[in-house]
C-alpha cells in the first residue's frame, strides 16, 4: 500500500531548494502546487516541456491554408469580379488584396486551437472540479506531491521536515 | 540566492507587502460591498446607457434617416465612434502582449483592467457599422456565406471585409487571452469563498484550476505564444482600420502614411484612457501600492512618444499635401486647418501633438491630477482626430453644389454618449466581480520589485514574502 505525502511550504525558494534535495535521494515528486509559477521547478521534478506550440503552429498553417483555399474558390473560380480591371484571374496576381485577412484568419485559429487545445490537455474545462490539495495554494502556499511506498514513510517525512516544510499531510493513495 | 537588482530601480509594489497581503487587497472589493461612489458613478453610467440603448432601438426601428448624415457627409459621427472606440481597444492588448514579450514588469499592475477595457471598446466600436447597416438582422450577410441569389459572395478585395475579420479576430482572441490569464485567479477567489454562491460561481469561473505545475507550464507557453500572436493583430487591426480611408480615393485619405499614423494614435489615445480608468480604480479600491506613480509615469512616457508619433504623422500629412502639388490634397488639408471645421482641427492639434509634450517634465508626468486631466484632453482630441479625418474630407465634394456641413441629431449625441454609458457600467461591474489586477503573476514579481523586499536585497539579505519566520535560509 502507498500514500501520498504533501508537503506544504510557504516560500518558492524553499520549495525548489527542498525539491532538489528529495529528487537528489531518488524520490520522485510527483507534482507541485503553486498559486504562480515556481521558475526552474519543471526540471527538477521532470516535468516535460509542452508540446502546445507545435500544436499553435499546425494550427496556424491550417488557417493560412483554408483562408487561401477558401479565398481562391470564392473570388478566382466561382466569381470572378471586375473590378476596375484589377487582375481577377490568378491567386497570385489577387494576393496583395488577400493578405491582410489570409493573416487574420491564421491567428484566429491558431489563437483559438492552441486555447481548446490548452484547456483540453489541462482538463480545466466549465464545470470540472479543482483538485487542489488544500486551498491556500492559491493564495500563498506551495505544496509538493510524493507518492510512497507505507515503508518508506517516516524516512521522507523527516527529510521533507529537514526541507523546511511547513506542515506535512498524508492520505492513502 | 541572492538577487541582484540596481539600486535606482524604483520598487513597483510599495509598502510591506507578502504573497498572502495581496491576495487580500485585490480580492477585498470582490468579497467586500460597493460603496456609495460606486453606486453614484454606477447610477450616471446606467441612464446614459439607457439613453443609448433608446436611441439604438429608434434606429433600428427607423432607420439610419434619424442621424444626422447627408448625401454628401454619409460618414460622420458613426463613423469617428467606431474609430475611436478601436483605438481605445488597442492599449488592452499592447499591454499584455508587446510588454510580456519586451518582459516588462510593470504591465503586472494594469493589464487585467486594460484588457477588460479592450474588450468593452472593442464591442462598442462593433455596434457602430453593425447600426450602420441599417437593417441588423442582415448582418450576418458579411460572413462568406453564399446567398439566396446565386453564388455571389463577400468581397475579399474590400477593406470594409478585412475589417470584419480584423475586428472579430481581434476581439476574440483578447477576450480568450484575457480569460487565460483571469483563470487562476478565478481559482484564487473561488477557494477563498465563504459564501455557498460565490463558491459556486467561482468554481465554474475558474474551471477547475489546481496550480499543478504541468498547468502553469503550459500556461506560461499559452501566454506566450498568444503574445507573439496578439502582437502583429494589434498592429494589424488598426492598420486595416486606416485602409478603409487610405484605400478610397478621397483627398485627405488617399494617403500611405495612413497605417502607422493610425496605430500611433490608437495606443496613444488608449494608455489616455487606461490611465482615465486606472487613476480612479486605484484610488476607489485602494491600489495605490500596486499601481504606483511610477506606473503613471511609464504611460505618460507612452502617451508623449506616441503623441509625438502622431504629431509627425499630421505634420507630413500637412506638407506632403503641398509638396505633392496635388491640388485636391491641397485644397482639402488647407480647408481643414482654415476652413468652417478650422476649430475642430486646432482642438486636435492642441490636445494630441502640443499637451503631450507636457509631459518632457518629470514632475509633471508623476502628477496624478494633470495626468488624469491631460487623459480626458488626449482623449477629446482623439475623437477630434477621427471627426477631422472623416468629415472635413467628405464634406467639401469635388462638385461645389454638393458641399454640406454635418449636424448630429440628439440621437448622434445619444448613440455616442450612450457607448459611453454601456462602457462605464460594463466596466464597473468588472471592478466588483473581477480580480482588477493579475493577482497570480504580481506574485511573480514581489520578490524582486516590492518596496520591502528592494530594501532586503540591498541590504545583502535574502528577500522575504511571507508572514512566517524564515526557515531553512
Amino acid at each position: 500500500m502507498s500514500t501520498v505525502i504533501y508537503a506544504m511550504y510557504d516560500d518558492d525558494h524553499v520549495l525548489l531548494d527542498g525539491a532538489k534535495k528529495v529528487v537528489s535521494k531518488g524520490i520522485h515528486v510527483t507534482d507541485v502546487f503553486s498559486p504562480f509559477p515556481v521558475h526552474g521547478i519543471d526540471d527538477v521534478i521532470g516535468v516535460r516541456k509542452t508540446r502546445l506550440a507545435i500544436c499553435a503552429f499546425i494550427y496556424g498553417l491550417t488557417g493560412m491554408s483554408l483562408a487561401l483555399i477558401g479565398m481562391r474558390y470564392f473570388m478566382i473560380v466561382d466569381w470572378p469580379m471586375n473590378i476596375g480591371g484589377k487582375p481577377n484571374f490568378s491567386l497570385l496576381q489577387n494576393l496583395p488584396a488577400f493578405i491582410p485577412i489570409t493573416f487574420e484568419f491564421t491567428v484566429f485559429c491558431t489563437a483559438h486551437g492552441m486555447a481548446l487545445t490548452y484547456m483540453l490537455r489541462n482538463k480545466t474545462l466549465p464545470g470540472m472540479k479543482a483538485k487542489n490539495p488544500d486551498p491556500r495554494t492559491t493564495d500563498d502556499k506551495f505544496v509538493m506531491e510524493i507518492h510512497v511506498e507505507e515503508s518508506k514513510e517516516a524516512e521522507v517525512i523527516a527529510l521533507l521536515k529537514e526541507t523546511g516544510a511547513i506542515e506535512i499531510n498524508k492520505k492513502a493513495a | 540566492m541572492h538577487h541582484v537588482e540596481s539600486q535606482i530601480r524604483e520598487p513597483l509594489i510599495l509598502g510591506n507587502k507578502t504573497y498572502h497581503q495581496i491576495t487580500e487587497d485585490v480580492c477585498r472589493p470582490v468579497e467586500g460591498k460597493a460603496n456609495k461612489m460606486w453606486y453614484m458613478v454606477f447610477s450616471i453610467a446606467s441612464l446614459l446607457a439607457l439613453w443609448g440603448l433608446g436611441c439604438i432601438c429608434y434606429t433600428v426601428g427607423v432607420g439610419i434617416g434619424v442621424w444626422g448624415l447627408n448625401k454628401t457627409v454619409d460618414w460622420a459621427w458613426d463613423i469617428t465612434n467606431f474609430v475611436w472606440w478601436v483605438g481605445i481597444g488597442h492599449a488592452g492588448t499592447l499591454i499584455s502582449a508587446v510588454l510580456l514579450l519586451f518582459r516588462q514588469r510593470w504591465r503586472m499592475a494594469i493589464n487585467r483592467s486594460a484588457e477588460a477595457m479592450t474588450i468593452f471598446a472593442v464591442i462598442m466600436a462593433a455596434l457602430f457599422p453593425l447600426l450602420h447597416m441599417g437593417r441588423i438582422w442582415l448582418a450576418y450577410w458579411v460572413l462568406p456565406l453564399p446567398n439566396q441569389f446565386g453564388s455571389l459572395w463577400v468581397n475579399f478585395n474590400s477593406p470594409l471585409l478585412w475589417d470584419v475579420f480584423a475586428i472579430s479576430t481581434y476581439f476574440s482572441v483578447s477576450l480568450v487571452f484575457w480569460y487565460i490569464g483571469l483563470i487562476p485567479d478565478f481559482a484564487t477567489i473561488r477557494d477563498r469563498a465563504v459564501k455557498p454562491l460565490s463558491k459556486k460561481v467561482y468554481s465554474i469561473l475558474s474551471f477547475g484550476w489546481t496550480g499543478s505545475a504541468k498547468h502553469w507550464n503550459r500556461f506560461e507557453e499559452v501566454s506566450l505564444v498568444l503574445a507573439g500572436l496578439a502582437t502583429p493583430l494589434v498592429f494589424s487591426v488598426h492598420s486595416i482600420v486606416s485602409m478603409d480611408f487610405a484605400t478610397s480615393v478621397i483627398p485627405g485619405w488617399h494617403t500611405t502614411i495612413f497605417p502607422p499614423y493610425f496605430v500611433a494614435g490608437a495606443v496613444f489615445s488608449g494608455f489616455a484612457m487606461v490611465l482615465t480608468l486606472m487613476l480612479v480604480m486605484r484610488k476607489v479600491l485602494h491600489l495605490e501600492a500596486y499601481v504606483t506613480v511610477k506606473h503613471v509615469e511609464y504611460m505618460n512616457i507612452i502617451i508623449m512618444v506616441t503623441g509625438s508619433m502622431v504629431g509627425v504623422a499630421y505634420l507630413s500629412e500637412l506638407f506632403i499635401s503641398w509638396y505633392s502639388g496635388v491640388e485636391y490634397e491641397g485644397y482639402a488639408f488647407m480647408n481643414r486647418a482654415t476652413g468652417w471645421y478650422w476649430w475642430s482641427y486646432a482642438l486636435m492639434m492642441t490636445c494630441n501633438v502640443v499637451s503631450p509634450q507636457l509631459m518632457w517634465v518629470k514632475k509633471w508626468r508623476r502628477n496624478i491630477v494633470l495626468t488624469f486631466f491631460m487623459s480626458i484632453v488626449v482623449n477629446v482630441g482623439m475623437w477630434f482626430e477621427r471627426f477631422v479625418i472623416i468629415v472635413t474630407s467628405i464634406h467639401r465634394d469635388y462638385i461645389p453644389s454638393s458641399w454640406n456641413l454635418f449636424h448630429p441629431t440628439f440621437v448622434d449625441i445619444g448613440l455616442f454618449l450612450g457607448t459611453i454609458g454601456i462602457f462605464f457600467v460594463l466596466f464597473l461591474l468588472y471592478s466588483r466581480v473581477f480580480p482588477v489586477l493579475a493577482l497570480n503573476e504580481v506574485k511573480t514579481i514581489l520578490r524582486t520589485t516590492g518596496e520591502a523586499q528592494l530594501k532586503q536585497i540591498h541590504a545583502g539579505e535574502h528577500p522575504t514574502t511571507n508572514d512566517s519566520p524564515k526557515k531553512g535560509h
